[in-house]
């Protein structure tokens, strides 16, 4: 039987550490809402969504309240409207109507973010998916809950180099479009390598076609869980940490097993995956970086990050792993900039860079996240960012993304404010060196090698 | 059975016991275990119950208690079990 020191230290976690369920993502499949009359589409979309998830918000509350554990975001992710939107837009304009439905179907049923807009161009695209790109600053400025993703590469299919130096323009117009909120709509866009179909994170998460037609998907949180077991252990050996970090990761994903589970069961939909990532907040203490200089290091960024960043995130899958058979999305730790105050602080007394942080990307999910540039930065440069990063995931066979905000009139120095979970970033410096000339080239990077694994 | 977690914690005074039993009691939720320490002058107490053949919904009876915990001084939580034994079992 549970004794109370058991319920003690699961209580604790929830009240001082921050333990919580970071979101329930009802994953809604809009491929049978197809239609090439744009009205009938958007019908079709608005009154799909708003019958599977009306129950949503109330089961997310019915579930907090009852397991004495916070449901901090419930949210929905469609089948990418790259594909939906297909038969029925003739314009970029046709695609921000959808835009429209979607922001209107997701405040009806009460979720704070609606995710989906999104086209999968990992090699090519069709003549649709480059009217919904071209829409999305539009889209971004014109809704409030939506959010976009764009894949540009994987392992098997190479870089679209295209859609890449698409993309660089893309994300500054999104950014001069939203220039009134420190270019906001940045922050609801994100570019992938090797996206997941059933990530339940923001903004990248979307339906993926290899889905069912509704399936829930749970994103765990937990960063300051970890690291207060971690308070324990200073100067302990580093068999000691690993196992620390990894018992304390089964307890996490445990609980986020339990809550998609039940939600399943509450609203008769299938439960899909866990996503074991760390989600840090502003919240002081809910932060990955906190966990880092734990582990030792003075400041993140500081030499040895990476190897401690590459720790924390296996013993956090290896626990997670055991803890639930269907474990899924991005499963990492997050490194965003904004959304977690040691790595502001870490900006801030100049001990992490981009450069550090790119290095970072490459032993955990999700990639460059949350950062805020110069709104200055040309186009080209962001697109060379990006493809650094799409190069990291497809070389090492696992996923990376893209969310940076040019934030517009601001410079190093200055801070862009976004408000809520999305926090506060200090704008940081970009290499001011021209790769204009290499993403101008235009067409596809080939898959590497280890692309070929049949 | 569907078992319920309720616990209690609060500086420690008189009357806390007898007021939790008295609302359990009314509201016809049987305890089946009672545990209680004091750390540092608060009071911790953990109580194992079944509520399926309460008089109020589960959501109720958590309203309810976390009113009855202001008025006693203390927070007073209703958990269903399985959020403890999916943490702290395998």
């Amino acid at each position: 039987m549970i004794n109370i020191n058991e319920v003690t230290e699961t209580n604790q976690m929830i009240e001082k550490e921050n333990l919580d369920v970071r979101t329930i993502t009802l994953g809604i499949s809009l491929l049978d809402c197809i239609s090439s009359d744009l009205d009938t589409l958007l019908d079709n979309i608005y009154t799909r969504i708003t019958t599977l998830a009306k129950d949503l918000v109330k089961t997310g509350m019915e579930i907090e309240r009852e397991f004495a554990i916070p449901v901090v975001n419930k949210r929905i992710s469609v089948t990418p409207i790259g594909i939906v939107g297909a038969a029925a837009c003739k314009s970029p304009e046709d695609f921000v109507k959808i835009a429209s439905v979607l922001d209107k179907a997701a405040k009806e049923v009460g979720v704070n973010f609606l995710g989906g807009y999104s086209a999968l161009c990992a090699k090519g695209m069709t003549k649709a998916e480059r009217m919904l790109i071209e829409s999305i600053p539009e889209a971004l400025s014109k809704t409030e809950r939506i959010c976009s993703s764009v894949a540009l590469g994987s392992t098997r299919t190479g870089i679209n180099m295209d859609a890449v130096a698409l993309m660089g323009r893309i994300i500054k117009s999104t950014a001069e479009a939203t220039a009134d909120t420190d270019s906001l709509g940045c922050a609801k866009l994100v570019v992938f390598c090797n996206a997941p179909d059933d990530n339940p994170f923001m903004a990248g998460a979307f339906h993926g076609v290899t889905e069912a037609d509704a399936v829930i998907n749970v994103g765990v949180s937990g960063p300051g869980v970890i690291k207060h077991a971690l308070e324990g252990i200073k100067g302990k050996d580093f068999e000691v940490l690993a196992e620390t970090v990894k018992r304390t990761a089964f307890k996490i994903t445990r609980l986020g097993q339990l809550v998609a589970k039940e939600a399943s069961k509450r609203l008769g939909i299938p439960f899909g995956i866990v996503d074991l990532s760390l989600a840090p907040t502003p919240a002081i203490g809910d932060s990955i970086s906190d966990i880092l200089e734990l582990m030792g290091l003075e400041r993140t960024g500081a030499p040895g990050t990476t190897a401690a960043l590459a720790l924390l995130n296996d013993q956090v899958k290896k626990g997670g792993l055991m803890a639930s058979s269907y474990v899924g999305g991005l499963s990492g730790s997050f490194i965003p900039v904004s959304e977690d105050q040691g790595m502001i602080n870490a900006v801030n007394s100049g001990s992490l860079t981009i450069e550090k942080l790119e290095a970072m990307t490459c032993i955990c999910s999700v990639g460059l996240d949350m950062i805020a540039i110069p709104g200055s930065t040309s186009a080209s440069t962001i697109s060379g960012i990006i493809a650094d990063e799409m190069a990291i995931g497809m070389v090492n066979q696992k996923t990376t993304a893209v969310r940076l905000i040019p934030v517009i009139g601001k410079d190093v120095g200055d801070e862009a404010v976004f408000g809520g979970l999305l926090g506060r970033a200090p704008i940081m410096r970009v290499n001011q060196f021209s790769c204009e000339d290499f993403i101008s080239r235009g067409g596809r990077i080939p898959a590497p090698v280890h692309g070929f694994r049949n | 059975m569907r078992r319920s977690i309720i616990t209690v914690v609060g500086k420690d005074r008189v009357g806390i016991i007898a007021g939790v039993c008295t609302y359990l009691a009314q509201n016809n939720v049987n305890i089946l275990d009672i545990s209680q320490t004091i750390v540092d002058g608060f009071f911790n107490m953990m109580m194992i119950c079944d509520a399926n053949n309460a008089s109020k919904e589960f959501l109720t009876l958590s309203e309810e208690l976390e009113t009855l915990g202001k008025k006693l001084g203390c927070i007073i939580k209703l958990q269903r079990e399985e959020i403890f034994d999916s943490m702290q079992r395998i």
